[in-house]
């Protein structure tokens, strides 16, 4: 791990044909910082954390992981993309946590969890497994190893989620409103599992409205809007005394 | 404050007795009695008709139903239905991937391969094959300049089996790569995206993730092109492969009985597709995991839930407790 900042943005511009999504985002996160992000829908948030892990390529400014540029190589002053091979090897160090978990349906909680292992970083199925029960251990999940997700509630399923992003050790996690899909009673168990993995020192950036969670475990608090970022700072003083009229009138509405 | 807990329905305790099932008597449908009857009579009129027909030879029937020629070409009917499936099959699938590749050379391929055996009768297809010795006797491949090559003569490449197998396979390989293709389109994005996230790529996610997840809408087509396979076979007659309709058609024509003859091919490929379409049910139950809590039902508890609500709507069903789902490896 080097030094520097884990994510670095600068300037990120992104478009969708004519619709300009992000319009030049400027962001450091550093390493075992939990950085969350709010804004309206349609803000970019969710664009701007699958720009990270190259689901969407950028269209100008830079934008790095770890010190090292997302999807492109710099030489001299040429950028050269990516082969996939290590578009694929980058993103297998990041791990990412959506909404609807999109847990592998034909798969039980632990073939989720070991097939990446697998696959990708050519784990032995021993290791793998042994890994993966140690995980679904973590989650609170020991007894749902040979469940398929249908069989899961929303929370236990997000949790497989979290573990299966957790079994490829990644140095990052990206979060995009993991609770938003989920009954009030099971938000709780999952940032939960959250907040332990932020005391355990893993380097997060967290989409997310829950406002108690960003308060209390984040470092830094990002509030979008329009593919901008219209303010940053600590959780506490954002939430508390925002300096900008857009974040009072969106705080005062999700409060 | 502590009398009203007491009482039947309050809130909180536990559930009161449970009252009678009801047993209501069932609505009547008299009219699926008078229209099964109507249809029972009809069928039993034709069944009558051929069962007494004067010229129409029975035992012989029965006699060439279980003849050694018959039985040889049901062997490579079943040959040519198992073979151009596994072609279709697997080449079905690499055009079906293909097709959607980022890659606009392998989209295109792909799309002309499509086009071209689609758009043409298997029929002509099998003729084409059986018939290309006559402009190329030989065929070879190698790459020019260079002592790499090599050639047989057509004759030997491509016998009469081989000519249908081709005709066959190839022109499903076409339909069935329409059918795998709307089984990946099926599958949600978000599995992508995940598997993505994972670091697979574009082949694992495919072979792992997304192709498991088609099989569920890929299954129940490619079980009716099967079938479909299977009576198609009879084309091949065109190249006198010795399938069943060949052979029937064969024995037809040296012993004159025509519609005994037919009867008994189609009595054959009755079997044949009544055997696959029961197999069809259970190859979906198992693709079906993971995507429903319940499993669909088996032929037997289909007929059985039928056979109830011909006069009635169904019973609840007393077992649902299916064992789910069937453990793998
Ligand atoms: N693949 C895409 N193609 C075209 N437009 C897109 C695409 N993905 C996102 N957009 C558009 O980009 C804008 C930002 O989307 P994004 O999902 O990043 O917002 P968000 O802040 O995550 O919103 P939400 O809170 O609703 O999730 C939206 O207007 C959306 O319609
Ligand atoms: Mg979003």
């Amino acid at each position: 791990m080097s030094a520097g900042p884990m994510v670095k943005a600068e300037a990120v511009h992104k478009s969708f044909g004519r619709l300009e999504v992000l319009r030049g985002i400027d962001l450091e996160v550093n390493p075992k910082e939990v950085m969350c992000m709010i804004g309206p829908s349609g803000s970019g948030k969710s664009t701007f954390l699958r720009c990270i892990n190259h689901l969407e390529k950028i269209d100008a400014g830079r934008l790095s992981v770890d010190g090292e540029l997302v999807g492109y190589r710099q030489r001299g002053d040429k950028l050269y993309e990516l082969p996939d091979r290590e578009v694929c090897q980058k993103r297998s160090e990041i791990g990412m946590v959506f909404q609807h978990f999109n847990l592998f349906p034909h798969m039980t909680a632990l073939e989720n969890l070991i097939e990446a292992p697998i696959r990708v970083k050519k784990a032995s199925r021993s290791t793998a497994v042994a890994y993966a029960r140690a995980l679904l251990d973590r989650v609170g999940l020991a007894d749902k190893t040979n469940a398929y997700p249908k069989q899961l509630s929303g929370g236990q399923q997000q949790r497989v989620a979290i573990a299966r992003a957790l079994a490829m050790d990644p140095k990052l996690m990206l979060f995009d409103e993991p609770t938003s899909a989920l009954d009030p009673e099971l938000v709780g168990e999952v940032l939960d599992v959250m907040r332990r993995l932020a005391q355990d020192g893993m380097t997060m950036v967290v989409v997310t409205h829950e406002m108690g969670f960003a308060r209390e475990v984040g470092d830094t608090l990002v509030f979008m809007d329009g593919g901008v970022i219209v303010e940053a700072g600590k959780p506490r003083d954002v939430l508390a005394n925002p300096q900008q009229e857009r974040t009072r009138s969106f705080l005062s509405k999700v409060l | 404050m502590t009398d009203i807990a007491s009482g039947p329905a309050a809130p909180g305790s536990q559930a009161g007795p449970r009252p009678e099932a009801i047993k209501a008597i069932p609505v009547r449908h008299p009219w699926r009695w008078v229209s099964g009857a109507l249809v029972l009579a009809f069928a039993g009129d034709i069944v009558y008709t051929f069962a007494t027909a004067p010229d129409l030879r029975w035992d012989q029937v029965w006699k060439w139903l279980s003849g050694r020629l018959i039985l040889e070409g049901i062997v490579i009917t079943l040959e040519l239905t198992v073979l151009a499936m596994l072609i279709g099959i697997v080449l079905g699938i690499v055009l079906a991937v293909m097709r959607l590749s980022p890659s606009p050379v392998m989209s295109w391929v792909s799309w002309l391969y499509i086009w071209f055996f689609r758009g043409t009768p298997v029929l002509v297809q099998i003729f084409f094959w059986f018939n290309l010795n006559t402009v190329l006797p030989h065929i070879g491949i190698g790459i020019p300049g260079t002592p790499l090559h090599w050639q047989e003569s057509t004759n030997l490449l491509i016998s009469a089996f081989t000519a249908a197998t081709l005709g066959l396979g190839l022109n499903e390989a076409a339909y069935m790569a329409e059918i795998v293709r709307a089984g990946i389109i099926s599958v949600e994005q978000g599995q992508t995206e995940a598997a993505q996230a994972l670091g697979m790529n574009r082949l694992q996610l495919m072979r792992r993730i997304v192709l498991p997840q088609a099989m569920r809408v890929i299954i129940p087509p490619t079980g009716n092109e099967t079938i479909s396979m299977l009576k198609t076979t009879s084309l091949a007659s065109i190249a006198a492969v010795p399938e069943l309709f060949t052979r029937s058609e064969q024995i037809a024509n040296f012993t004159f009985l025509v519609i005994e003859l037919a009867i008994v091919a189609s009595i054959w490929y009755l079997a044949m597709t009544t055997v696959l379409t029961i197999g069809q049910y259970y190859v979906e139950r198992y693709f079906a995991r993971g995507a429903q809590r319940e499993l669909p039902p088996t032929p037997f508890q289909r007929f059985r839930r039928m056979l109830f609500t011909f006069h009635a709507p169904p019973p609840p069903v007393p077992d649902v407790s299916v064992s789910f789902p069937p453990g793998r490896r």
